[in-house]
């Protein structure tokens, strides 16, 4: 089951939960937003391998699919769509920068000081469970599909409806008058 | 050299800063570009955290709620660029501050 030792896993995420807060960085500091869409997508596949570190395998591979391929060319499009070179970005960060400063390190230690505060793990729960329906491994897509459809099937329909809202109000903003 | 192993601590650690990062890109930055990439950052640090507690219970409905928030990500997107699109015909800027009219 397991293919990486622990210590390898270990390595594994101190590397990727790196290329995740540089291209963060990246993305918050760069002047040219098509540098910032790469970052962006440095970004997105670092998470996608934070998700494999944690046995959710169809979610990375969705995670790596959607943003990496969708999301990715839908900013590049517009990206190159609204010609940058024309657009002189005089000053890069609005006036209230250092008030933003101060609420976003706020949030962020207080974050940090739930997730520190927060007791130790009685009993780790079964990792095995997350490829398997009723005890028997049937790996993580096919597990995660049973409970998709069976019991979040309302919610899978509604987010159909959401996405074909979204594609028709996206059609009709993009349209030209 | 001895690590120790990655526990969900470590996953909600490193949503926090991205998120903070974020924050930090909604709240500066100028061009929508920009901001709406940090919204994805955001997205993407609140996924972190459902990943991780779904490995931490055993329990897949995280995950399962990790793919709706990709779902609505997406859709996110394209609302959000479609609105750039315009703003950009009407004003021939991707700047916030020049967003200042509903109707132009």
């Amino acid at each position: 089951m397991e293919l990486l030792s622990a210590h390898g896993a270990t390595l594994l995420f101190y590397l990727f939960a790196a290329v995740v807060i540089a291209g963060a960085i990246g993305v918050v500091t760069l002047r040219n937003p098509m540098y910032g869409a790469l970052c962006l997508l440095a970004t997105f596949l670092g998470v996608a391998a934070l998700f494999l570190l944690r046995h959710a395998e169809f979610v990375g591979v969705v995670q790596i699919f959607v943003y990496g391929g969708g999301v990715m060319v839908l900013f590049l499009f517009v990206i190159m769509l609204v010609n940058l070179h024309r657009l002189r970005e005089v000053r890069m960060f609005a006036g209230t920068a250092p008030l933003a400063a101060v609420v976003a390190t706020l949030l962020v230690g207080m974050l940090l000081w739930a997730v520190l505060a927060r007791p130790a793990l009685v009993r780790a729960g079964d990792t095995a469970a997350l490829g398997a329906i009723g005890g028997e491994q049937i790996g993580n897509p096919q597990a995660l599909a049973w409970v998709l459809f069976r019991d979040h099937l309302v919610a899978f329909e509604a987010a159909s409806l959401f996405l074909l809202v979204a594609m028709i109000g996206a059609v009709v903003l993009g349209r030209r008058r | 050299m001895t690590l120790g192993a990655i526990g969900t601590g470590h996953y909600l650690v490193l949503a926090a800063i991205l998120f903070g990062i974020g924050l930090v890109g909604i709240l500066t930055r100028r061009n929508l570009i920009t901001v709406l990439m940090s919204i994805e950052l955001l997205l993407n640090s609140v996924n972190l955290n459902l990943v991780a507690f779904a490995h931490e219970r055993g329990d897949l409905t995280g995950q399962v709620f990790a793919v709706f928030t990709i779902a609505v990500a997406a859709g996110e997107a394209a609302v959000g660029l479609g609105i750039l699109l315009a703003l950009f015909r009407m004003h021939q800027t991707t700047e916030l501050d020049r967003a200042r009219e509903l109707e132009g």
